[in-house]
């Protein structure tokens, strides 16, 4: 089954072209970890697939009217945006903006538990999302995409700013997902986390789609030099495949 | 939740009753209301029917439409200090009723002054959308608000300046301060219809609104549609303030203070601030009302001035107490 469809997807602002010609799919149970240096593109990709912005060729979420597409794919930005005092449930909450009818059904109600749940989120519920630390903010806002249910979630760099710990749960909970048929596509900085917990990575870097793979197959050392401009130690461990930058390359 | 809803309503209830026993005319309770509920000719049913019951409803009416465009806008900006002024519906409507003064139409014909002021409304939103354009974010809007307050301010003290007509200069200024002394049920009549419109299209922004909270990405991708969502806050407020400006003149800070003040009250989210806020604003406004014919009875203190008065120092208060929780 295919969650996103891309189809020679273009993106120009202001008369430059920030990417093109990105073609790829994304089907179920994938983690898919979108990286490439600042300015890449990566969040425009992200925001065009949704068809939150202005672009050439085709995107199988764009072409959906705005609820359905609110039920197909869930969508964190990067801006940790919470603008009133609510607690951590109406946060949470929200999520279910595009599903619930007046009242909140208990069908709502599961899943936002749930999500506050898989999220560690339990003792804060009540408390004001704005009062929590910026790892406490980060993880209710990926609870409220949680609790829109959607068979893909795509999130721009979810977990910038966690500990390691967090960092290392939140990977942990989208691999969940996954594992359990649904998609997340991810955008991230760190390498080593990309390589050791995402079934797929996709590169991109000058305007365009470097490689797109299983991440022995991406982050191979002329790509990443190439693309970063460093260098870095690989290998499979028995601890899984280990990534770790090294040198700037001059 | 529940318990502040009846509070407010309350509250409104008591202050709109009390609105309707206080007045010059001195006449004791019991008859004031068998005056206004048992009908017949008399002074008393008069005075009840055609002064003291259309400035309750007024008050009320009024007070509930600043409230909760006020708690709208703030909403829709993600912005405590946004207030519904901020679009420039009401500078454009106070410069129509200004031009209607300064002309002598509303000398000589008694709705001239409302229906030059929902004219000037209504230029003014259309210029604000002209200006915003329609698909623009939320500081485009903020803009081009600012751009036609300065400008029908400016115009207005136009007015005021080439004025060779003393006496019209003197009501121009007092008009301003905002009074709802003199109405008559016209009035009440001419800004219904525009005040239950707007109503109606912003209380069905709260979904949007709430959604808003986590920023205008997150909202669009949750199927909010922000261009509609903008043109029904930009039309619904320009409805009831439009409306309460043309038959009250300017009344400031009760759209800014009252949803400040209740935000706490209903856990911060923007659709249950809503109707609270139009309660609220409801309350402070039959309140308001009732202190200037209370507390100077003979030299007809301005409503806009009291509320300018007890709204700023409350606006102060809150500014401190905000201050003290930031880290």
């Amino acid at each position: 089954m295919t969650l996103l469809s891309l189809r020679d997807l273009s993106v120009t602002l202001r008369d430059r072209p920030v990417f093109s010609g990105v073609t790829l799919e994304i089907g179920a149970g994938e983690l898919v970890g979108l990286i490439g240096p600042n300015g890449a593109g990566k969040t425009t990709l992200m925001r065009a697939a949704l068809g939150l912005l202005g672009h050439a060729g085709q995107s199988s979420l764009a072409t959906l009217d705005p609820r359905a597409r609110a039920r197909a794919v869930a969508w964190m930005p990067q801006a940790r945006e919470i603008a009133w005092p609510v607690t951590v449930e109406a946060l949470v909450t929200l999520g279910r903006t595009p599903h619930r009818a007046r009242r909140l059904t208990d069908a709502d109600h599961r899943a936002v538990t749930r999500a506050i749940d898989w999220m560690g989120l339990s003792d804060m519920r009540r408390r004001t999302a704005t009062r929590l630390s910026g790892g406490e903010q980060a993880r209710a806002l990926i609870a409220r995409a949680l609790a829109q249910d959607t068979p893909l979630v795509m999130a721009d760099e979810p977990i910038a700013g966690l500990d390691p710990a967090h960092q290392i749960a939140t990977m942990e909970t989208f691999a969940g997902l996954a594992r359990a048929g649904r998609s997340v596509l991810v955008s991230l900085h760190d390498l080593g986390l990309a390589a050791r917990h995402c079934s797929r990575l996709i590169l991109l870097g000058q305007g365009r789609v470097m490689a797109d793979g299983p991440p022995g197959e991406v982050l191979t050392p002329a790509l990443v030099a190439e693309v970063f401009g460093i260098t870095a130690y690989q290998a499979e461990t028995e601890h899984g495949r280990i990534f770790q930058p090294l040198e700037v390359l001059e | 939740m529940t318990r502040l809803m009846l509070l407010l309503s309350l509250a409104v209830a008591g202050l709109f009753t009390l609105s309707l026993l206080v007045g010059p005319a001195s006449i004791a309770p019991l008859d004031s209301l068998a005056g206004l509920l048992g009908g017949g000719e008399g002074p008393v049913a008069m005075v009840m029917r055609e002064i003291r019951l259309p400035r309750a409803l007024l008050a009320a009416m009024i007070g509930a439409s600043l409230g909760l465009s006020g708690a709208a806008m703030q909403g829709y900006l993600r912005n405590p200090l946004a207030e519904p002024g901020l679009i420039g519906v009401s500078g454009s409507a106070a410069l129509g009723a200004v031009i209607a003064i300064q002309s002598g139409l509303s000398a000589g014909f008694a709705l001239g002054l409302p229906l030059m002021a929902l004219a000037g409304a209504l230029g003014g939103v259309l210029l604000v959308l002209a200006l915003a354009g329609p698909r623009g974010g939320s500081i485009t809007l903020i803009l081009a608000g600012i751009a036609i307050s300065a400008m029908a301010g400016a115009l207005t003290q136009l007015v005021l300046n080439l004025s060779q007509n003393p006496f019209a200069v003197n009501e121009i200024v007092f008009w301003m301060m905002g009074s709802l002394a003199d109405r008559s049920m016209t009035h009440l009549w001419l800004a219904l219809p525009f005040t239950v419109i707007g109503w109606a299209l912003l209380a069905s922004l709260g979904r949007g609104l709430d959604a808003l909270t986590l920023g205008e990405d997150a909202a669009e991708a949750m199927g909010i549609r922000l261009s509609r969502l903008r043109l029904t806050l930009i039309f619904g407020t320009a409805c009831v303030v439009g409306a309460g400006t043309a038959v009250a003149g300017a009344i400031g800070f009760v759209g800014l203070v009252v949803p400040h003040l209740l935000r706490p009250w209903v856990g911060a989210q923007p659709s249950r601030l809503l109707w609270a806020s139009a309660l609220g604003g409801a309350a402070m406004l039959l309140a308001a009302d009732l202190a200037v014919r209370v507390i100077l009875p003979e030299r007809d203190l301005k409503l806009g001035v009291l509320t300018a008065l007890v709204g700023a120092p409350l606006f102060l208060h809150l500014i401190y107490k905000t201050r003290r929780e930031m880290p």
